[in-house]
């Protein structure tokens, strides 16, 4: 009878009401994001033009609901927020206390918070992989603290690298989105929250171990990549990168490429299981599909504002909105083999191994749309050109 | 619908090709790349532009067709079912479901009706009820959004690759079939290409560039078609006032900005604007941006110092980016072409310090901040330079670049001159010391001694009578080493080192070169020191005390003479004054068919979010009058989120229904 009652759907399901019914966390992180927000304006303001003032405000609301959409990721932001803020304020506007200050070197300094990241990626793959194969509970819930952990010092060190970049030259400081090794880390942390993100609306942590494969990939790239070229170095941003749509182009794009890849994880994972291979380990072919085809969804969503917002660009700063750019064409090609992948999802409701396999190859295709252009393909996107 | 997803496919696959070959190059390189065999074939086929290419538009109209075909099919049907509640369907159908539950209730149905319409309202459900043979069907709709998100997606496609077809050459590409316009290539001034070249300012769709010295205005725009270039009219012309480039201190660039003033044709109107990257500016429907920068014809005051034996000959010369002259060397005269300017260089003048090997270092390089840390780059603007090509006799062009001011490496200062055979390689450069005045006199003056036959006797004298001065050595001796120096002042004057080299191969057993080679060096470095010191007499100056810089500079000035054997030119062209003109690369583009791509680029976000994000699902209940209910619900998206729905729907309504009525 309560029972009956309490799962009365009128009372559980009177929506919006409910929806300001919150924990005092949610309402401490709220006021917290107001309260900087608005100090942040109210400080930094007449340094910003109309686009940056208008970003500010309307981050406020943007990541309230962020916050209480998702309580590992109010955390997130206010871990990395307390971190970052020390960061600076150890820097106290000197670039070399870096070298000195002991909590800089080797904690909060953009390098060594993102070889943090690294180095906890590497750890969660691991924990991740002992859970599956040991069915070890505790050992999954590891990888999932490893992995937020990650996360924090990844976002951590964004931040700081962030004002670092001021503090080299107040005309050099820019957001760290704009050269292959700070999308790199992008790619981590966004990969990293997409699936934290299922692992919990689907609440099984079996898939941790395939997704942390690519995750960790990007690792080792981004690590080979800082030792062997010095890529870490903070550039300047020649005239073809300065501009608004750069910094939304990208974040957009990378939350598709992330999505992909998970998508493309899960696909080997599925290809796996159903060959009976960690069969019993993993979780229902049926769940992995839905994943992978909720993944491709918002990757394919975002992977087209990302190429439109792309057009945009392309439109002020080289004259034209579409001229099949290699980068560009390859964007093209992404996004057409996700829309064929979709057509023959939703219309033919076609399930399983083709689309996994057509899954696992998109993943080849985005990666060479990421990567391989920049390095075999000449064009535009090679930056520095003017 | 297989047929759209192998039409995504196809299109995707020949995409690739543009991609792989470099599209839209000149002609004759993709000769030299494909041969003569594969190059006809490969331009029929339309790979060096193949997003223009005839089949590859046909791929693009076939899309445009079959998706709007696709629409125009399904469009009725879906808003059909988007406005029917399918109040007709029969209980037989709904047991197909895969999603039904059967249920009891025992409230009059009336009031089960009452209760569960409202359940349906409250979960955003419309619904519509209707009297069947056994009883009363409640029907209900949500998300009927999903479906206008495919006619929205679709029509995007349609309405973004028409406005792009537009925006394209497609037009253009007709005029040129039916013969009314013929590419040329841009061998004379804009004003003798006739109209068959030119195309009018009303012109459908464009992209063109405008070349404008500073100073200087244009209302033509080139475009580039096939192996030539199309005149494009502006109905207006550009003037550039001044072209700025700003530099980071890294010597990346970090502005580039032409101030321009556009004058309406047909009203005469001026308007100023200063157009940057990423901050274009438009009139009368063309966009104006900033593309590239090059120079403009700066103009050059050369001195060419002779490097023929024993001259010392200076002739001047104003030259012209982009221009030539004739120099006149002894008897042949040298055809020069000067290719570029630039006024100033900045150079990583840090000397590559190898990096510590082992891991700890390395780890410790890698943490802290990311700036760079400040020792190991060390940017100097070293100066203006500028490059020119020099063609012999036989039409052999070597390619130089020479730094106007003496360049210091290693504590000394030099005159850096390059040279290359070919694109392909680097320039080698020779270096060339500079005086205490940090001038090339002396190093000129010197060399001049050096190489005249002349002159050689008189300096190995001196060198001999200094080297062997005071204590008592036979004039036997000190004539045999004067003869020594003399022979060796000859071979060196012929041919460098190189002619030493040889000498000693032929004349010195094995085991002694190492020897006689360095004696044979520091001879010649005295005898240079004697010309150096006979130079200054003549010039009436007093002589010198040797130090280790004068030393250096004597050894430096040994090694350049010997390299200049090499250096592939009877004179050195060094950059006196220089009077820099650049020139601004404007792009104009005119593309109409914008506003409907970019209305295009709206709905097709808007569709795919509800595409993808709105799920169409229709929830009945059948109430009969026996008091069983049918709870059946679908959905156009096989998810699991309908399953879970649908789990707690039924959950729902069964507690609705039996409602204070449980048998326990
Ligand atoms: C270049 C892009 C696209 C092309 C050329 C294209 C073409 C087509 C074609 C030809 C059909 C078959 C219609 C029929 O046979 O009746 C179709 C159906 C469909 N397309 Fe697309 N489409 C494109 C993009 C998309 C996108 C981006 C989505 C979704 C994210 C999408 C979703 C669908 C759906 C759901 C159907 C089936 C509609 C139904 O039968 O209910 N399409 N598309």
């Amino acid at each position: 009878m309560e029972i009956a009652q309490a799962k009365n759907p009128a009372v559980a399901s009177s929506g919006n009401a409910s929806y300001f019914k919150r924990s005092p966390l949610d309402w401490l992180a709220a006021v917290l994001l107001i309260g900087g927000g608005l100090f942040a304006f109210d400080r930094y303001a007449h340094f910003m033009d109309g686009y940056e003032q208008a970003i500010l405000i309307a981050a406020i609301p943007t990541f309230i609901a962020l916050a209480w959409a998702w309580g590992g990721l109010r955390n997130l932001l206010a871990g990395a927020a307390v971190l970052a803020l020390a960061g600076i304020a150890l820097y106290d506007a000197d670039l070399a206390r870096a070298e000195q200050a002991f909590f800089l070197k080797y904690f909060l300094s953009s390098q060594t918070a993102i070889g943090w990241m690294c180095f906890l990626f590497f750890l969660s793959t691991a924990a991740y992989w002992l859970g599956l194969l040991a069915r070890s509970d505790f050992a999954e819930k590891t990888g999932m603290a490893l992995s937020w952990a990650a996360v924090l010092m990844g976002t951590t060190g964004m931040l700081v690298r962030w004002y670092e970049s001021y503090l080299i030259g107040t005309d050099i400081g820019h957001i760290p989105i704009s050269n292959l090794y700070e999308v790199f880390v992008l790619f981590c942390l966004i990969t990293a929250l997409l699936y934290l993100h299922y692992e919990r609306r689907y609440n099984t942590r079996k898939l941790g171990a395939f997704v942390l494969i690519v995750i960790s990939a990007a690792v080792a790239f981004t690590l080979w990549y800082s030792f062997s070229r010095d890529a870490h170095e903070i550039q300047p941003l020649v005239p073809a990168l300065q501009s608004y749509w750069m910094k939304i182009h990208v974040p957009a794009n990378f939350i598709g490429y992330g999505a992909f890849s998970l998508a493309a994880m899960i696909g080997v994972a599925w290809l796996l299981a159903e060959r009976g291979i960690l069969a019993t380990r993993l979780p229902a072919l049926a769940v992995m599909e839905d994943v992978m085809y909720k993944a491709i969804a918002i990757g394919f969503a975002f992977f087209t504002v990302a190429t439109i917002l792309g057009a945009l660009w392309a439109a002020e700063a080289w004259g034209t909105y579409w001229q099949w750019d290699p980068k560009e064409t390859w964007a093209l090609i992404v996004w057409l083999n996700y829309a064929a992948w979709l057509h023959l999802r939703l219309t033919k409701g076609l399930r399983g191994a083709i689309l996994s396999w057509w899954a696992v190859i998109g993943l080849l295709v985005t990666t060479f749309a990421f990567l391989g252009v920049n390095m075999f393909l000449s064009g535009l996107h090679s930056y520095g050109a003017l | 619908m297989r047929f759209a997803v192998s039409l995504l496919t196809v299109l995707s696959i020949a995409s690739v090709i543009g991609t792989v070959l470099k599209q839209n190059e000149p002609y004759n390189s993709y000769l030299n790349q494909f041969g003569q065999f594969w190059f006809p074939v490969f331009e029929a086929l339309g790979l060096y532009s193949v997003y223009h290419a005839s089949w590859f538009l046909a791929i693009l109209a076939f899309l445009v067709a079959s998706t709007s075909l696709c629409i125009i099919r399904q469009a009725p049907g879906m808003v059909k079912e988007m406005k029917s509640f399918r109040t007709g369907a029969r209980e037989a159908s709904l047991r197909q479901f895969a999603h039904k539950h059967m249920t009891q209730t025992a409230l009059p149905r009336s009031e089960a009706a009452q209760q569960v319409s409202h359940y349906l309202a409250t979960q955003g459900y419309k619904s519509r009820s209707k009297e069947q043979a056994d009883g009363l069907l409640l029907a209900a709709k949500a998300g009927s959004w999903n479906r206008m998100g495919y006619l929205l997606a679709h029509s995007a496609i349609v309405l973004i690759c028409v406005g792009g077809l537009l925006d394209g050459d497609l037009p253009l590409k007709l005029e040129m079939m039916l013969g009314a316009k013929q590419v040329t290539s841009l061998d004379k001034p804009f004003g003798e290409i006739g109209a068959e070249s030119r195309l009018g300012p009303e012109h459908w769709s464009y992209r063109g560039n405008v070349f404008l010295p500073e100073g200087k205005r244009s209302n033509i725009a080139v475009l580039n078609v096939k192996d030539g270039a199309l005149l494009q009219e502006l109905p207006f012309s550009i003037t550039l006032k001044k072209f700025h480039i700003e530099h980071y201190s890294t010597g990346m660039p970090k502005r580039f900005a032409s101030d321009v003033v556009i004058t309406d044709l047909q009203t005469g109107a001026e308007t100023e604007r200063t157009i940057e990257v990423n901050k274009p500016f438009e009139y009368r429907g063309v966009s104006l941006y900033q593309a590239s920068f090059e120079d403009g014809g700066s103009k050059l005051q050369l001195k060419a110092h002779s490097l023929l034996p024993g001259s010392t000959r200076i002739s001047d010369a104003q030259g012209e980016v982009g221009g030539n002259l004739q120099l006149k060397q002894g008897e042949e005269t040298l055809q020069v072409e000067i290719t570029g300017f630039r006024p100033f260089n900045i150079e990583n003048m840090a000397q590559p310090s190898e990096s510590e090997k082992n891991t700890l270092a390395m780890l410790n390089h890698a943490l802290g901040s990311g700036a760079k840390a400040p020792d190991s780059k060390d940017m100097k603007n070293v100066g203006p330079s500028f490059s020119y090509k020099v063609r012999d006799a036989a039409g052999q062009a070597r390619e130089y670049n020479n730094y106007m001011v003496p360049i210091e490496q290693d504590g000394r200062r030099f005159f850096m001159t390059g040279m290359r055979e070919t694109q392909a390689d680097g320039f080698r450069y020779l270096r060339l010391p500079a005086d205490e005045d940090d001038k090339l006199d002396t190093w000129l003056a010197v060399r001049a001694i050096l190489t005249t036959p002349g002159e050689h006797a008189l300096i190995a004298r001196r060198f001999a009578a200094k080297a062997m001065s005071g204590r008592g050595v036979s004039d036997t001796m000190r004539t045999r080493l004067a003869d020594t120096a003399e022979r060796t002042l000859q071979l060196f004057a012929e041919s460098g080192f190189e002619g030493l080299g040889a000498f000693i191969k032929d004349s010195v057993p094995e085991n002694e070169r190492e020897k006689a080679a360095d004696v044979f060096v520091r001879v010649l470095q005295g005898c240079t020191w004697e010309a150096w010191q006979l130079q200054r007499e003549r010039k009436k100056l007093k002589p010198l005390q040797l130090t280790t810089e004068r030393a250096d500079f004597v050894r430096d000035t040994v090694n350049s003479i010997s390299d200049s054997f090499h250096y592939g030119a009877p004179a050195y062209l060094a950059l006196d004054q220089f009077e820099e003109v650049k020139a601004s690369v404007i792009q104009a583009t005119r593309s109409p068919g914008k506003a409907g791509v970019y209305l295009g680029c709206a709905l097709l976000v808007a569709g795919v979010f509800f595409m993808l994000y709105v799920r169409e699902r229709r929830l009945f209940v059948l109430l009969k009058d026996s008091g069983e209910v049918l709870i059946a619900l679908s959905s156009n998206r096989k998810t699991m989120d309908t399953d879970t729905e649908f789990a707690r729907h039924q959950e729902a309504l069964e507690s609705l229904l039996n409602h204070g009525n449980r048998t326990s």
